[in-house]
């Protein structure tokens, strides 16, 4: 095995941060190498740095690719040798057809300079071939789900001859299925002699697939693992990230369980545009103060749906069935009426339906309890800036000033702010989607700390999560959801993974189980 | 921290707004340079009288853009509701009240149609008031009759042309003017005194107290000087007064108020608007509503300061108060602009049109200066959007 790239005492700093310190990166030829770290840690700038976004010269230190020294100026002087970058944030054109996305930037022309369409959908056809995809390679990609256009994109990057292939977290929206179909995928390029770099917060996924792990905390490289080796274990990279031992991933939490908050009987949702199409059945379920009720499903199966058409009817049509708060039937028609009973709900999507991401802290923090801060319709701007002060100093959100606009915060720090939005408006519960997508160990830790100090004020939270270590770890209870049923209910002390994964890929005409719905 | 230093930090923090203030101070100086008229009593009077309707558009205006909309109409219904207006009044015979009246009407009735449409049918503003554009042009030359109707006179010739003087006497200058603008002077002072007690009540920092002083010098400064070269010309402005209540008015809503502040929420991102228990339907309505009503205003400013109302009025007005709203600092896709800042663009295009009439520079010049200002302030905050990402 020879070494196809070298990092060599990489230093880049910006105004005022130093983002990589010596940083030094060694990658086989042949191999999948995994980089992992906290958010903010410095793992994008390196990529930014080996790709050419950030010029030669802009950085200190050396790039050895391929036993000669590299000098990108651009990324497509890093494409032209063979490095190809795919971003967490997938870069293709909607409404442009598959052949198309595969090729922009890239056409090959023909006579006259125009581009044969016929060729192109050929070529395009067989690239599919190779990442396992059988599809007409003239639909255009939103007619594809995100799992496949996450293929799309390493088909494009095959177009280009890719020799050393990297993914900035290419399951971060994936599920479990497309997941491991990546996975798999990378595998057989492997034995293409394609290298590989991969970006991960899924530690599972650096278990099964990595063959080294370069681990990289505040700009410095700490170590790289031998992933075959006996101790290479996901205690170890967590150790590695944070600096210091998570003696539990989950912080500790007594249970005391009041009485019942909210209580939701036989919801059903129709598709808002597909006529005819029940998203939700005969859902039914509840949640009692002090208590911490998780929600399993896999992605579809119509978790946030649920949450969201509880909460102010904000989806679906069609919408039947009874909320009960403290044990009275309520109507909660808009969200402002669900917020006026005291429920909240933070979504999975905090960049598309959770934050005013151009403006600052202050104000996305009063923004649904803005109310409590203007008695009179006039908003108290000081009262206003104490607020802010407040949940920062409590949440511990990372910031120099709470004017910064939120869109500059990291993932964990943006995902304070929308819990402290609703911490504001004092609800007795509170609906989280997915409330560590997306962010580091040491940032879930907090996360998962803050929701215990909910609980331990008395109010109910309802978890949603596709991570079924996260659930069992901070539950008191997990329902499991699947094609829009409740298919399950397990107290924690009951759950395995095993036992959730199979309820929740219960197929729509199964019946339902009598046992491990109890209670 | 020494005063200038202290400076220093102020302007750079406030590089979006101060940038454009400085260049708006500039432009001045230029012309100020140029020409000896151009700061001449007359000439200042002047300024406020012929631009007044378009800065009472673009108050209108930047709200709809931070909404994330935008509205082509306000020219056509400048026009409509001074021609309804001059139906009434000279057509009718009745008095200029019952003119302002149905002009404001027409103002509403164009806002609850275009906000219906934006709001609850889901067309995006571009369209509804493109089609509001040559609707309303079309009822304007139906209510004239393809002809001019004219003279308004009386009262309803000095809400644009009137001024308020002599009520204390002058001496060469008009000492109500003065004591009216010394009010506000004082105003201004008490409010921005009482804003800094409070933030120091919250243990916020604040400017020194030098500092704080220095500020408010300047401010009285400027203010007093523009008050005292109006009162040895004809006085107080009417429409200045209008244009001063709307501006102080649509600052306070547009900062202050829960409904300016959810504006700002709706443009931002309206998905998080709405799941925030903001309704967005409610918001664009009232938006569009607001921007209908400031455009009859406007309306009937601009049509007694013709004395009359022409088919053709207003043409053109619509992009003069958007271009005032992106030169003060007004982003494309929403969510960020202010009163202040669209006012000070105005201002700008107002003392650009105004400067260059007085030099004599030909009408074709005049366009593609215009044309390249706008441009260029734009493309300045841009620049100064990158620069600060780079810097933090």
């Amino acid at each position: 095995m020879s070494t196809i790239l070298e990092m060599r005492s990489i230093t880049k700093e910006f105004p005022g941060v130093k983002a990589l310190s010596d940083v030094t990166l060694t990658v086989e030829q042949g191999e999948i190498h995994a980089i992992c770290g906290e958010n903010g840690a410095g793992k994008s700038t390196l990529m930014k740095v080996l790709s050419g976004v950030y010029p030669h010269g802009t950085y200190d230190g050396e790039i050895v690719f391929d036993g000669a020294s590299a000098e990108f100026g651009s990324i497509s002087d890093s494409e032209e040798q063979g490095i190809v970058i795919i971003h967490q944030e997938l870069a293709l054109v909607p409404y442009l057809s598959v052949a198309e996305n595969i090729f922009l930037g890239n056409e090959t022309r023909g006579r006259l300079g125009l581009i044969d369409w016929n060729d192109a959908n050929h070529r395009a056809a067989a690239l599919m071939e190779r990442v396992g995809l059988h599809e007409n390679p003239t639909v255009p990609i939103s007619q594809l789900g995100v799992g496949k256009q996450q293929l799309i994109e390493i088909a494009k990057a095959l177009s280009k001859k890719v020799r050393l292939l990297i993914l900035d977290e290419p399951t971060a929206a994936l599920n479990d299925t497309d997941s491991e179909h990546l996975l798999e995928l990378l595998r057989v390029l492997r034995g293409e002699g394609i290298t590989c770099i991969i970006i991960s917060h899924k530690l599972n996924e650096i278990e099964e697939i990595a063959d080294r792990t370069t681990i990289i905390r505040d700009g410095q490289t700490i170590e790289t693992i031998d992933m075959s080796a006996e101790d290479a274990t996901q205690d170890r990279i967590i150790r590695g990230m944070v600096g210091r031992d998570l003696e539990h991933r989950y912080p500790e939490r007594a249970s005391v369980l009041g009485d019942e908050v909210l209580r939701v009987e036989d919801w059903n949702v129709d598709h808002p545009t597909q006529a005819g199409r029940q998203v939700i059945t005969d859902a039914s379920f509840n949640v009692r103060a002090g208590e911490v009720v998780g929600i399993a499903g896999l992605m579809g199966a119509g978790r946030t749906e649920l949450a969201m058409s509880i909460f102010g009817r904000s989806y679906g049509r069609n919408i039947r069935g009874k909320i009960f708060k403290d044990g009275k039937e309520i109507q909660a028609r808009t969200v402002a009426e669900a917020i006026k009973h005291h429920i909240a709900y933070a979504t999975e999507d905090r960049k598309h339906y959770g934050l005013n991401l151009i403006d600052d802290i202050r104000h996305n923090i009063s923004a649904a309890g803005l109310r409590q801060l203007a008695p009179g319709g006039w908003v108290n701007s000081n009262e206003e800036l104490r607020v802010a002060e407040d949940y920062r100093a409590s949440l511990n959100i990372k910031t120099p000033s709470v004017v910064v606009d939120v869109g500059k915060l990291s993932g964990g720090n943006q995902q304070k702010v929308v819990l402290s939005k609703w911490l504001y408006t004092d609800p007795d519960v509170l609906i989280l989607d997915e409330p560590t997508r997306g962010i580091d160990v040491g940032a879930k830790y907090e996360i998962y700390t803050i929701i215990n100090k909910m609980v331990a004020a008395g109010k109910a939270v309802v978890v949603i999560s596709s991570e079924l270590p996260e659930l069992l770890g901070i539950c008191d209870r997990v329902y499991t959801l699947a094609f829009g049923r409740i298919t399950g209910e397990l107290p924690v002390a009951d759950a395995t993974q095993e036992r959730l994964m199979e309820l929740m890929t219960l197929e729509r005409d199964q019946p339902l189980p009598t046992n491990g719905t109890a209670s | 921290m020494n005063a200038i230093a202290s400076v220093r930090d102020a302007l750079t923090r406030n590089m979006r707004q101060s940038g454009i203030l400085i260049a708006f101070v500039a432009i001045v100086v230029l012309f100020a340079a140029l020409n000896d008229s151009f700061l001449s009593p007359g000439n200042l009077t002047n300024l406020v009288l012929q631009y007044s309707y378009i800065l009472i558009l673009a108050i209108g205006m930047v709200m709809v853009i931070i909404a994330g909309q935008i509205d082509l109409s306000v020219g056509s219904v400048v026009a409509l509701s001074g021609a309804v207006s001059a139906a009434v009044v000279i057509r009718e015979g009745m008095p200029w009240w019952a003119g302002v009246a149905a002009a404001l009407l027409v103002g509403l009735l164009v806002g609850i149609w275009q906000g219906f449409w934006v709001a609850y049918v889901g067309i995006p503003g571009f369209i509804v008031t493109l089609a509001g554009m040559l609707l309303f042009r079309g009822l304007t030359f139906l209510v004239l009759d393809n002809r001019s109707l004219s003279p308004f006179g009386g009262t309803y010739y000095d809400i644009a042309n009137g001024f308020l003087n002599g009520w204390l006497g002058g001496y060469g200058y008009d000492v109500f003017t003065l004591v009216i603008f010394g009010i506000a002077v004082i105003g201004y002072a008490v409010s921005q005194w009482r804003s800094r007690q409070g933030k120091i009540a919250y243990q916020q920092s604040v400017e020194s107290l030098p500092m704080f002083a220095l500020k408010l010098v300047v401010v009285a400064a400027v203010v007093m000087w523009f008050g005292y070269q109006l009162s040895t010309s004809r006085g107080l402005p009417v429409v200045l007064i209008i244009l001063a209540v709307l501006i102080i008015a649509y600052t306070l809503v547009t900062q202050k108020s829960v409904f300016g502040r959810h504006i700002y929420a709706v443009g931002g991102n309206r998905h998080a608007a709405e799941l925030s228990g903001v309704s967005v339907r409610k918001i664009n309505f009232w938006v569009f509503v607001n921007m209908g009503v400031l455009a009859s205003v406007a309306g009937v400013v601009f049509s007694s300061r013709m004395n009359g109302a022409q088919p053709s009025a207003g043409e053109m007005f619509e992009l003069d108060a958007i271009a005032a709203c992106f030169i003060g600092g007004a982003s494309t896709t929403g969510g960020i602009g202010r009163v202040g800042g669209a006012m000070i663009g105005g201002l700008i295009m107002a003392v650009m049109s105004n400067g260059m009439q007085l030099m004599g520079v030909p009408q074709s010049m005049q366009q593609v200066i215009k044309g390249l200002v706008l441009l260029l302030a734009v493309a300045f905050d841009i620049w100064n959007k990158k620069r600060a990402a780079v810097a933090r």
